[in-house]
């Protein structure tokens, strides 16, 4: 028995993302939950209005969001199918690839899954971290995606930010421009804590819409466990029983 | 009522061995009574084989083998498919638990010398279903044409690639393509359904075969060679109890508690931190762009790391390619490696259990290792183990070897060991004395050295000491 706990306590040691790659440790930090109704709406609202000109999200269907999100279906039709689109249709956009590939470069990805591609720190760092850069084509750069094509879509909301660099030495004795903050250059209709608001938003729904059965799955998990548990005991009981005259 | 089912039973016996089948294998399958926690993992491991089958054959019913609609096909299970995501995170974690617990049985076998006479074949079956368990692994990974599937499965044929001669044509052969395409994901896709039968039908064998020569026991000891006589029966081993009802109940108990951790996973971690689901498949498959660090599952890692850890030579990589399989190969070969005149661990000595123990250690290293990108000093740790790896198993013969000295095969192995280490050593001194410090080179030659004194030198001098057998199963 002591060796089978120690055995189990061996498995629940946390396991570290092999793969996380991007995800570096001077991200903001976010806090997301599929569970807060009000901010997936308002993330929703975002991402129809701004992301969606371009980006589309072909796994998921209106019908589905609107289901997830207790939006009445008459509202999304009214508000957020902005095309001629049913209920039940996959949320497309009316940019080909290759318009997108034409204007920016590269083809806008869907974003169906992009909550599951990118750890959620990274999207809401991303998404605040736009700034004036005169050497890319757009004028614009990022912090956690350098020299990213797309332009930033929400500096309306933002504001217009440029980057503050700071020279530095590394350990080799060679000097390098590190980014060290923003400073903002013109205002935008929202203040920066709005704004990380609204992301932190549209995160969510982004990291919702990479897998809507996060919406049962805990509860899911908690009611199988449970189940296990009383079973567990019983299966206990049984095998003591049984084992009583084994000697 | 009852009459009409014992004329049934009647009428199907006189057809079908189905009560005698019966008696043999479950009711009066005498096995040992001191069965501990490792031997859960036999049962463990059909209950995960037939999850597999049951949720494999339902994900088949939605999932497209075609290039273009795979991926999509997948997320079409995972939102659109009632309970489909349900079946698919038990399919993906079932995946990676059938390893565990393999693994786990596997070490089973290494600790309690179950691979020892007369159980050779079982094991030998054993390593055939592993492989099968491989292939099918491997086949089915490509299927959610995910960028890691791709990638993946591009890297794992372009192993066979190495080759002298044969190696292009055997991998385009396999691709049935120049590269992983269309044709890939589809003969990848009748592959990973078939396999998975040919697999229950060698468990059918490896059960047979196990059943014909009686389990082995945490204590090593052969009960149908002690007194006979127990409760149930005059002439069954008087260590033994039935099957069922005794180890069928303790396997329910054994079946609730996986089944807690396996649900754990499945609703609370489907990704298991990127080891079960790697990131980067959430992409779709993108010939044309290769992702930063290519890394198989964790299963593979092992064997993943010795492939990588092997240097090329001679103008061809094809040593790292021969050395991953020598290290599957080697654990064929393992009921002849050990000589020890007894089988279980609790009787074995000190050399032995160090040396066990150094190899646990190693494996689990070389898997952490094979999920890491490159680096000088991950490369040579990845060295370093590969050697202890194969140290293990060549010297097998020499430190199992107690009381009896040494054979000539453990002297040829032993050797083949010494030549291997000191090639190795030389090459981290002599043709990497550009990478890591001196100190560094330092502690990796004096952990070789150790582990080759322990393992392969200590035991001429001073053999392991051997506890005695008991007659019957100690309590």
């Amino acid at each position: 028995m002591r060796r089978m706990v120690l055995f189990l306590s061996l498995l629940s040691v946390p396991l570290a993302a092999p793969a996380a790659g991007s995800a570096g440790a001077d991200l903001d930090p976010v806090e997301v939950s599929v569970r807060d109704t009000v901010s997936l709406q308002n993330g929703a609202k975002l991402f129809v209005n701004y992301c969606m000109s371009c980006h589309s999200a072909r796994f998921m269907r209106y019908n589905r969001l609107a289901r997830d999100l207790d939006i009445p279906e008459d509202l999304v039709k009214k508000h957020m199918i902005f095309n001629d689109g049913k209920i039940g249709d996959p949320m497309l956009v009316t940019m080909t690839p290759e318009d997108g590939e034409a204007w920016f470069g590269v083809a806008p990805p869907d974003l169906s899954l992009i909550g599951k591609l990118r750890d959620p720190a990274w999207l809401y760092n991303y998404l605040r971290t736009f700034y004036l850069d005169d050497s890319t084509v757009s004028g614009w750069n990022n912090k956690v995606f350098p020299n990213v094509a797309m332009p930033h879509v929400l500096s309306d909301l933002q504001g217009i930010q440029k980057a503050v660099f700071e020279t530095r030495q590394d350990r080799n004795g060679s000097t390098h421009d590190v980014l060290v903050g923003f400073e903002l250059v013109r205002e935008g209709t929202m203040t920066a804590h709005e704004f990380d608001d609204a992301m932190r938003d549209l995160t969510n729904f982004l990291y919702y819409m990479a897998e809507p059965a996060r919406m049962v799955r805990i509860t899911w998990g908690i009611w199988t466990l449970l189940f296990l548990a009383v079973f567990g005991v019983l299966a206990f009981l049984l095998k003591k029983e049984y084992w009583r005259d084994v000697h | 009522m009852k009459t009409m089912i014992m004329n049934l039973m009647e009428w199907v016996d006189a057809r079908f061995p189905l009560s005698r089948a019966t008696r043999e294998h479950v009711t009066e399958y005498y096995a040992p009574k001191n069965f501990n926690f490792w031997y859960f993992f036999g049962s463990l491991a059909l209950l995960v084989l037939a999850l597999q089958i049951v949720t494999g054959v339902l994900l088949a019913m939605n999932y497209k083998p075609d290039a273009d609609l795979a991926f999509a096909s997948v997320e079409y299970i995972m939102r659109d498919v009632k309970g489909g995501w349900f079946i698919r995170y038990m399919h993906s974690t079932g995946a990676s638990m059938f390893f565990v617990v393999i693994y786990l049985h596997m070490f089973r076998a290494l600790l309690y010398g179950s691979y020892r006479n007369p159980r050779e074949l079982v094991w030998i079956v054993g390593m055939v279903i592993y492989l099968a368990m491989m292939a099918t692994a491997f086949f089915g990974y490509l299927l959610p044409w995910g960028q890691m599937s791709y990638w993946g499965a591009q890297v794992i044929v372009n192993l066979f690639e190495t080759l002298p001669i044969v190696g292009g044509p055997l991998s385009e052969w396999i691709r049935g393509d120049y590269v992983i395409s269309d044709i890939t994901l589809n003969r990848f896709y009748a592959f990973h359904y078939l396999v998975p039968f040919i697999l229950a039908g060698l468990v059918f064998v490896h059960i047979v075969s196990m059943h014909k020569v009686g389990s082995n026991n945490p204590d090593g000891v052969e009960i149908k060679k002690g007194p006979k006589g127990n409760r149930w029966s005059e002439d069954a081993p008087k260590d033994g109890i039935p099957f069922h009802p005794y180890y069928t109940v303790k396997d329910l108990l054994g079946t609730v508690i996986f089944l807690a951790v396996f649900f754990a996973i499945v609703f609370f971690m489907p990704e298991m931190g990127g080891y079960f689901i790697e990131q980067p498949n959430y992409e779709p498959a993108n010939p044309l762009k290769t992702p930063e660090h290519i890394a198989p599952v964790w299963y593979f890692t092992p064997y993943y790391a010795i492939l990588r850890a092997i240097p090329s030579f001679a103008g061809t990589q094809v040593w790292g390619v021969l050395g991953m399989f020598a290290s599957i190969a080697l654990l064929f070969v393992l009921p002849w490696l050990d000589r020890s005149p007894v089988k279980s661990i609790r009787y074995k000595g000190p050399i032995t259990k160090f040396s066990l123990t150094v190899f646990a250690v190693t494996f689990v290293v070389l898997g952490w290792l094979g999920t890491q990108a490159p680096t000088t000093n991950l490369t040579i740790m990845s060295q370093f183990f590969t050697l202890a790896y194969m140290l293990f198993f060549l010297l097998y013969p020499c430190f199992s070897a107690a009381g009896t000295g040494l054979t000539l095969v453990a002297r040829a192995l032993l050797g083949l060991s010494v030549g291997m280490v000191l090639a190795t050593i030389f090459y981290w001194w002599v043709l990497w004395s550009g990478g890591p410090t001196a100190a560094v080179r330092a502690l990796y030659t004096l952990l070789s050295l150790v582990i080759l004194f322990v393992m392969g030198i200590l035991p001429a001098l001073r053999p392991d000491t051997v506890r005695p057998v008991p007659e019957r199963i100690e309590k």
